[in-house]
């Protein structure tokens, strides 16, 4: 079980939220102009390393807050 | 295989410097791919990478489970050639698997999984895979320790059979492949981690491993979990999340179970190996990891679900859970084929339910790896689908259910 650190309530555990993957995806300022393999880049590639990983997690089950970690994936430990 | 169990099944080579083909990965695919690699193509020069031991990844961490009712025409293709490989692995590879064609259930509790279930059966009869509707009273004549009663909390409201699905044991699998592989001049390299892929004029021309640098003609990437950090030190990004999957085991106990059960709803699927435990998983832990362990939340959910299923199971013990890690693609379909980096050739993103794939997996990648193209059946799984937007969705047949 990971202890999941909301940086508004504290270390919670992870039953209470949701996961959402690689931080910091923007959405593309002008999609229509983009290949079809740049729009499938966005649609279906995320990062995916073995180390730390800048990444989404939502506090469903608490103040259901959206916020970015860093977590490195081969340890399971939060780095900040 | 009777009598006495011999002290060795492969050789322990030295490395050389240069093979034809380079496998990186000593998974049940990997040893599969170079087992067909010698056989039907006389490719014998060929090197399988495993950075552990043999069979130490998912190969020997998943439930056994096989079937082939998938929904989509490229699946039934793919997973039916494996079973029908199945049966006849144990005379090609002249070795005991302990496969067993119980059947397998997939058990509907909502109306919306019964219209889904019902499409499921009718796609597969269509494609030749062996299907059938039960209605509950049939669900507990093919297996009378599921629950059928109305009035639990998820009613069995029937359940897709196929009698042709089943399980084996997932060792003697990779054991067998290895011992062929081996048999035919291929080196198993254990203990051999690839660090790197070496690209040269966009061409894989070697890797870069913990026993020094060897060269390729071409490169099998069966990496699992890992692929997608191999695929990167090509420049190749893959469309892959690597997920914790947890399995446990049971005490053992008397044979009670004849069949595969599994539910997508109440999120468990079960079987009795032959020794007697009980053999269950549910789905994977939500969060990326490479860690080969997961949360205990996991278990607990489908120990309920079990539970629900089958009451009689409350005195069961649990004796052991584990974890391996999976490469899951956004459309719970693998990637098998060529990449833009040439001679570099990719079997990944298996997920969730590789096992049952084995034996096609193997063949097919050889086939691939063999002419430069993919095989016909596994051309839709490339990995230009996710340019295309050509996805096999398989989140229905594959999602939980493995």
């Amino acid at each position: 079980m990971l202890l999941v650190p909301c940086p508004w309530c504290g270390e919670r555990d992870e039953t209470e939220f949701s996961y959402g993957a690689e931080a910091e995806v923007a959405y593309p300022a002008d999609p229509s102009a983009l290949t079809d393999a740049e729009w499938g880049a966005w649609v279906f590639f995320r990062a995916n390393p073995k180390g730390p990983l800048k990444e989404r997690w939502v506090h469903v089950q608490g103040c259901r807050r959206w916020f970015g970690v860093v977590r490195d994936t081969a340890t399971n430990e939060f780095v900040r | 295989m009777g009598g006495e169990h011999p002290a060795f099944l492969w050789r322990t080579p030295e490395p050389r410097r240069s093979y034809d083909v380079v496998i990186v990965g000593g998974g049940g695919h990997g040893l599969a791919t170079a087992y067909y690699l010698a056989k039907e193509h006389g490719i014998t020069d060929v090197a399988v990478l495993e950075r552990g031991w043999l069979a130490g990844g998912n190969i020997t961490r998943n439930t056994t489970v096989i079937r082939s009712n998938y929904l989509w025409d490229e699946s039934a293709g793919i997973y039916e050639h494996a079973l029908q490989l199945w049966e006849g692995l144990e005379e090609e590879l002249d070795y005991d698997l302990l496969f067993s064609q119980r059947g397998v259930l997939n058990l509907a509790h909502t109306l919306q999984d019964v219209r889904d279930s019902v499409r499921r059966v009718q796609a597969n009869v269509l494609n030749g895979v062996d299907a059938e509707w039960l209605e509950p009273d049939e669900v507990a004549e093919a297996c009378p320790l599921v629950n059928v009663s109305p009035d639990v909390r998820h009613p069995v409201l029937g359940a897709t059979f196929q009698p042709r699905g089943g399980i084996a044991r997932h060792e003697n699998v990779a054991w067998a492949f290895a011992r062929g592989a081996d048999a035919l001049g291929v080196d198993l390299l254990q203990g051999c981690e690839v660090q790197r892929l070496v690209v040269e004029d966009g061409r894989a021309v070697a890797v870069d491993t913990s026993l020094g640098r060897i060269a390729a003609g071409s490169i099998g990437l069966v990496a699992a979990g890992h692929s997608s950090v191999i695929a990167e030190t090509a420049r190749l990004r893959l469309p892959l999340q690597t997920h914790p999957l947890q399995a446990l085991v049971s005490e053992l106990y008397e044979q009670v179970l004849d069949r595969v059960v599994m539910s997508n709803a109440v999120h468990v699927y079960v079987s009795q190996a032959h020794k007697g435990e009980l053999v269950m998983g549910a789905g994977i832990d939500g969060y990326n990891s490479y860690v080969q362990r997961g949360s205990v939340h996991v278990i607990e959910h489908q120990l309920a679900a079990a539970l629900e299923l089958f009451p009689v199971f409350a005195n069961a013990r649990v004796l052991r859970t584990w974890a391996g890690i999976v490469d899951v693609c956004p459309d719970a379909s693998p990637i098998v084929g060529p990449t833009p980096v040439e001679s570099l050739y990719v079997n990944c993103g298996w997920g969730t339910g590789g096992f049952k794939a084995t034996p096609a997996s193997g063949r097919v990648f050889a086939w691939t790896i063999a002419n430069g193209r993919p095989h016909v059946l596994n051309e839709p799984f490339s990995l230009e689908r996710f340019t295309s937007g050509a996805l096999i969705d398989e989140h229905g047949a594959a999602a939980v259910a493995h």
